[in-house]
Formats: C-alpha cells, structure tokens, sequence
C-alpha cells in the first residue's frame, strides 16, 4: 500500500472519528428544543458539557492533515465552497457562543433565545456537513487549473440536500442514543420516544438516500463491481442499524449507542469506497478530477506525516479515552444549581 | 464592489488573525502560571494555593474556549481565501499544521476537561499532570504554528517544482525547515511576549481585589508569582529581541529597513530613530530624534558599517513603511515601559511595601491592555514588513489568492466576521468581568458527590445555575 492511500485512509479515520464524537454532541443541540423544563435542558447540555470542545478538534486536525496530505483538494474545496464554509463557520461559533452564554442570565426569555440559536446553529452546521458530503459524492465542476467553476446555489442540487437531511437525521438519533445513555427515570423514558421517531426518521431518509445514489449517482458504485469484499461492510451497515431498534427495544442503551457509532463508521468507510481515488470528482471532465495523487504533497512529506500519525496516534487515543473514562455515568446537576 | 478580492481577504485576514490572537498568549502564559501555582499547593499542602489555581483556571477556560472557536477560523481561512497559497506552501506547511493538530490540539482539549472538571474525580497529582498537559499543549502549539510562520519569513529545507502557476514548494529536509533561520528567535521571543501578557493580566486582576480589600491572600499570592514571571520575561524581551533583530538585519534586509526607516544606506554609520515620522514618497523622516550610529552597532555589532537601506530594494518590493516603523517602535517602547514597571514593583515587593502603594497597584490594574498591543503590534511588524510577499522572496501576496471567490462573497463574510466576533467579545468581556467579580471559592467546600452516577453530578455541581460550558465552576455563594 502506498502512502497516498494510506493517507487517504486515515483521513477517512479521522473524520469517522469526528463523525461519531461530534456527531452525538451536534445531535444533542439538534433534539435540544425537544424538551422544556430549564433544568432539562440544562442536563442536555451538561451531558456534553466537558467534552464537545475536545470532539471539535477531530475537525481541525482533519482540516490540518487534509491541507498537509491533499493541499490542492484542500484550496478547491475550501475556496469552492467559500460561502458554505464561512456559513458554518458562524454555526459553530455561534454554537459555542449560546452554550456559554445560555445560562449566565436568569430571564426566561434570554435562555429560550440562547437554546434556540443552540437548536439552529447545530442543525444547520450538520445539514452544511451532508451537503459538502453530497457535493463531494455528485462530482463538483473543478476546471483544469483544480479551481472551482461552479456557484453557491449549484451546490445545493437535490441530492446533495437529501444527503444534509440525512446527516441531520443521523446525528438526532445518535445524540438521542447518547442522552439515553446519559440520563435516568422519567426524562429518560421520554428520551427513549424520541429515540423512536428519530430513528425512523432516520431509516426513512437512510433508504432515500441509498435508492437516489444508487439510482443517479453511478460514480458512487463503481468500486463495488471492482472489490466484492466491500458488500462485507454494506452488510455490517445494515445489521448496525437493525441493531438499533433491538437495543433500544432491550433497553440496552450502550448497545444502541455502539451500533449507531458503527452505523456511522460504516456509512463513512462506504463514502470512502464511493469516492477512491479521487478526492474531487470533475463534473467537467474526468481527467481533471482531483485524485489522491494528483492533489497529493510530496511523497517524502506523506512519509513525514506518517511517521507523526504514528508516534502521535496512539497517545490521541489514550487519553481520549481515559478523558471519556473521567467522565463516565449519568449527567446529574447539583442541589444548589437552582 | 470597487474594492478588490485582495484588498478585502487581506482585511479579513488581519481581523481574524489580530482578533484570534487575542487569546492564544494569554492561554500559553497562564498555563504555565497555573503550573507553579498548582506546583506550589502540591508542595506545601497549603489551600489558598489551591484555591489561587481553581480561581485562575477559571479564567483560563473562558479565554480558551474564544481561543478554539476563532482558530478554527484561521484553519479554514488558508483554504477558503488563499488557495493559491494553500497549494504552493502545503507541502511543507502542511507537516507542521499536522503536528500540530497531532501533537498539541488533542493534548490540550483532552486534558482541559479534566483541569476544569475534574478536581474531584481523580487524585491531586493526576490533576496536576493534567494541567502540565495543558501547558504542554500550548507550548507545543506555540512551537508549530511558529515554524510554520517563520518558513514564510525565512524558507529553508525546500525546493521549488513545477513553474508558472502549477510552481509549488516542496520539501527536501524537514529539521532544516523546523529550524529555519529565524524560527527559534521568533519562537522564544513570541513565548516571552505571551509570559509579559499573562503576567500583566493576572497582576492587573491580582491588584484590583488588593485595593478593593477582597481576596488578599490569594490575590498577594498570585501578584507576587506573577511579578516575578513578569519581570524575568521582561528583562529578557530586548535581550532575545535584539536577536531576532539582528536575524531580520541578515535575513529580510527590506522589513530591517522598513522598521528602522532606512531609506538610504550611505556611507557613515546608521542611526537609530527614538521617534520620528517616516514619509515613503518623500524618503525621509520627518521630526526625528536619533542615537548617531546606534543601529549599525544594533543590527550587525559594527558601530562602522552602514546599515542597508530601501535604496537597495526595489520600489515594488518595498514594505508599508510608516506601518511597519510605528508599529515596531511603539513594540519597542512598550516593551522598556515593561521593565520598568515591573522593576519598580519588585523593588517595593523587596521592601514590603508594595501592598500599600495604591497609586502603583492601580498603575499594575490599568496597565494590562498595553501587553495585549505589544503583542499584536510584534505582529503587524513582522507580517506587514514582510510584505509585498506572503512567502517571503517567493510569493507575493497578491499572487496567493483564491481563484475561485469574488469580492462579494469576501465583503459578506467580512461583515459576518464583525458581527459574530463584536458578538464573542462582548461574552469574553461579560463572562471574565462576572468570574473576576465572583472571586475565588474562598471557605466554600464543594461537597462531593458519593453516588456512584457522580462523575457527571460534579460536574454539574460546579456549574451552578450555569450547567452548559467548560467555564462555568461557579461560587455556590453567589447562587441564592
């Protein structure tokens, strides 16, 4: 294996890892609203409280090793989807922004207005996530010169927003999942109505999207004739989700929780397959795709990474999970928080 | 719009990059000040050091959290607006941003949880760990994020492949790229300029609750570690500034020049302006005061030799010069008014009268923004005086651009950028005052949780009414 590919790989690792880590913390602002009671909502956030800043960092060091290992993919995408960025951008501030300032004044006004930004800036920085996956899955119009071609609206082609909708609609089920594993007795149980729907919600949307790309979408496919073995993985994917319902159904919430994060692991590794070799696929013309050696650095500074990712890797996850492990248990706020 | 994609992404970048780094000195010095102060409750046992360390980590949380939100900016702001620059510098570029992301984000964000949440959760020394973790973090980010800067100054380690717009650097010897010329000058003398900023801060809060009569115990305590970090780093400030002066005399001559207003070299010894007006169009300086033949003894350690001047660049390579010459003088002046503030300090310290002495105390409260200037105006002269290029002697600036964004979409994310961040100023603003307000928990016992569902019931213990956020460790007094 050469090191584009395995390059290519561990960025798929890393915005797995993003995916699940700040998939349920983006999916707990999106069912946020779902409850009422002040001090509800506030178990809510707290049960994300001391973790969502270091599950961010999947993101930037996704984006730092994307710009080391891919610059050129980097600087299309990025400058081409210059508008839906800087629009995310604002989402995920502003998402940090209501979280902090939320509870820092009393008037029952000022709070709804914080948790609803909370609500919509974590909505919309998901939905912005699928469409920038459903672009990158449809072929962008990339010129020969790598640059962009096309405009803000081109992005927002149907498919593309089915895929933003169906990210939207994976993160609520699996912070849903998390707050069940989260929280106790009555809100719990409610939680796990919840559950219901937005997992319905979810295998709805989980369907479509399947049916369109398989329907319209004949770039996504074309590895699966090539390397039978991948259907391993389409068969995990399905016996994930139906998992889902079974724990839920068990009352087993870390069942739940565990097969949703292999749900979206595997609906990662499928994105992946989709797309190898290239990173950017030209609508244009084929030849001007971006792939993961046209868009690649140096092969010595491939080298270079590697050998970081694998002195650095290990203690990444170490302490990730001893962090998760300090952690652990249910949210409970104390007898004096109000 | 008249105004071109150039000017705007230049305008955006230095709004983002001036307004993120706001936070980031302030995150690297205060870390290590939370270090000796959690150093030294370890080692005496003593609880107002405990409570010094718990009051100023609150401090760090708030400044940390703005200090993540607006990097994840910058990240994105290489790609989205410098593309052009993101293909010709990533291949080396890229290893450093990688290592950094590898080595110091994980590491801080990761050991941040327990630094702020985790008091009760796991044992004094692992705490303490956990806090060095953090400061290591910072450190460590400090040192990735500069050499990647100081590529751009001084590129070293690399060769240059393909031509015309396809031209990208690669690289040939990663430690030479690390220690490029001036990385480890810019380096050191960037983590002194961090030290001066949290001293600064922490004595400037430190001196309010004296002269208010609150907290004095703690607020002694942390005055006084913090006067002495303070005046160490500011003793050493012109030592390790005057090296990284002599770097930029040998390696960027037209920033050197610019800085000091050298528009011809001639043929006697150069002086060094104290003050004075440059005027780029007429070639002279205007009101200046000079030391005869100072800055040929500063720049090359030779009273004799003419420093080089603008005479010898060419007039399109020329940096802003009145820009770069105010800026580095104020830097300058800012940084003498340091050491003398803080050997005056000390000496009252020495003597033990420091306490009383209002009028200094209130000096110390009000002194604090000068540092946060020093630190951005350090800035604008080493990245307005390296202009006209963004890699310096490679590319320029104007040729760094996206190719694929108009100025529209620049002037509309510019008005964003003003809105969100005027936005998280005022939370910064309206956050720390409530904590500073609050004071430390002075005699309050947290009571600990024993049920077996308590790792997160601390955590929502310490967040009072506030629940939500990494920075809320309220006072339970304060919750009635």
């Amino acid at each position: 294996m050469d090191l584009n590919i395995l390059w290519f790989i561990l960025l798929g690792v890393l915005l797995a890892g993003y995916a699940i880590l700040d998939g349920f913390d983006l999916g707990v602002g999106i069912v946020h609203l779902a409850v009422k009671k002040d001090e509800e909502r506030r178990i809510l956030m707290n049960s994300i409280g001391p973790l969502w800043d270091g599950n961010e960092v999947w993101l930037v060091t996704f984006g730092g090793a994307l710009f080391a290992a891919f610059p050129n993919a980097y600087a299309t995408a990025f400058s081409g989807f210059y508008t839906a960025f800087m629009v995310l951008l604002f989402a995920l501030i502003f998402r940090a922004v209501s979280m902090e300032f939320r509870s820092k004044h009393d008037s029952p006004a000022w709070r709804s207005f914080w948790d609803v930004s909370f609500c919509i800036a974590s909505t919309v920085a998901t939905l912005l996530f699928g469409v920038a996956v459903g672009n990158v899955m449809r072929g962008m119009p990339i010129g020969a010169d790598m640059e962009f071609q096309g405009t803000f609206l081109g992005l927002l082609h149907p498919y593309c927003l089915l895929v933003g909708l169906f990210a939207v609609a994976t993160f609520a089920m699996h912070g849903s999942i998390y707050l069940y594993l989260k929280t106790e007795g009555e809100l719990q149980q409610r939680i796990r109505e919840w559950m219901w729907r937005t997992f319905g919600f979810f295998l709805v949307l989980y369907i479509f999207t399947t049916i369109f790309t398989l329907v319209a979408m004949p770039l996504a496919t074309h590895n699966f004739a090539e390397h039978p073995w991948v259907w391993i993985v389409v068969v995990l994917n399905v016996l994930a989700i139906a998992n889902i319902p079974r724990a839920i159904h068990l009352r087993r919430p870390g069942y739940a929780f565990v097969s949703s994060c292999a749900t979206i692991a595997a609906l990662t590794f499928l994105f992946g397959v989709a797309l190898f070799p290239h990173l950017i696929y030209s609508s244009l013309n084929p030849k001007w795709s971006l792939t993961v050696y046209s868009a690649a650095s140096s092969h010595k500074t491939l080298a270079i990474m590697a050998t970081m990712a694998a002195l650095g890797l290990p203690f990444v996850l170490a302490y990730t999970s001893v962090v998760y492990w300090v952690f652990r248990g249910k949210v409970q706020l104390g007898k004096f928080s109000y | 719009m008249d105004i071109s994609v150039l000017t705007l992404s230049r305008l955006q970048f230095a709004l983002t990059i001036m307004f993120h780094y706001l936070f980031p000195p302030l995150s690297i010095g205060l870390g290590g000040l939370l270090v000796v102060m959690e150093a030294m409750f370890l080692k005496t046992g003593n609880p107002g050091y405990e409570a010094m360390t718990k009051f100023w980590t609150k401090i760090f949380a708030v400044n940390f959290a703005v200090g993540v939100a607006t990097g994840i900016v910058m990240e994105f702001q290489f790609g989205t607006n410098w593309a052009t620059y993101s293909r010709y510098v990533g291949d080396v570029f890229g290893s450093a941003l990688a290592a950094e992301g590898i080595f110091a984000f994980f590491l801080e964000s990761g050991f941040l949880a327990v630094l702020v949440f985790g008091w009760d959760k796991v044992s004094p020394r692992t705490h303490f760990f956990s806090t060095c973790m953090v400061a290591l973090g910072a450190f460590f980010s400090s040192i990735w994020i500069i050499v990647a800067n100081s590529w751009q100054q001084t590129p070293a380690g690399f060769h240059i492949v393909g031509e015309g717009l396809t031209a990208r650097a690669e690289i040939t010897d990663f430690w030479a790229m690390v220690f490029s010329p001036s990385s480890m000058q810019r380096l050191t003398h960037t983590l002194i300029g961090a030290y001066i900023l949290a001293a600064f801060f922490v004595m400037s809060i430190a001196a309010y609750y004296i002269l208010k009569g609150r907290h004095l115990d703690l607020a002694r305590k942390s005055f006084t570690i913090a006067l002495v970090v303070g005046a160490l780093a500011s003793l050493a400030a012109p030592i390790f500034g005057d090296l990284q002066a002599r770097k930029v005399a040998q390696t960027q001559p037209a920033k050197l020049a610019a800085m000091e207003a050298v528009f011809q070299t001639g043929t006697q010894p150069t002086p060094l302006y104290l003050f004075g007006l440059p005027d780029a169009n007429e070639q002279r300086v205007k009101y200046g005061v000079t030391i005869p033949g100072l800055l040929s003894r500063l720049a090359y350690g030779d009273a004799q030799k003419p420093v080089a001047g603008l005479d010898r660049i060419p007039r399109r390579d020329w940096p802003p010069v009145a820009m770069t010459f105010h800026s580095f003088h104020i830097m300058v002046w800012l940084g003498l008014l340091f050491v003398v503030l803080t050997l005056v300090g000390l000496h009252f310290r020495w003597r033990g009268t420091l306490f009383e002495k209002r009028w200094l105390l209130w000096v110390f409260v009000w002194a604090v923004p000068l540092p946060y200037i020093a630190n951005q105006l350090g800035w604008v002269t080493a990245e307005v005086g390296r202009q006209p290029w963004v890699v310096y002697g490679l590319l320029r600036t104007s040729g760094a651009l996206s190719k694929a964004v108009v100025a529209n979409q620049v002037l509309g994310s510019i008005i964003m950028f003003i809105v969100v961040y005027a936005l998280l100023f005022a939370v910064w603003v309206f956050v720390l005052d409530r904590k500073i307000k609050q004071g430390p928990d002075e005699g309050v016992t947290v009571p600990i949780t024993t049920t077996s569902a308590g790792l997160f019931g601390v955590a929502g213990l310490r967040a009072g009414t506030g629940g939500a956020s990494l920075t809320e460790t309220d006072n339970p007094k304060a919750k009635e």
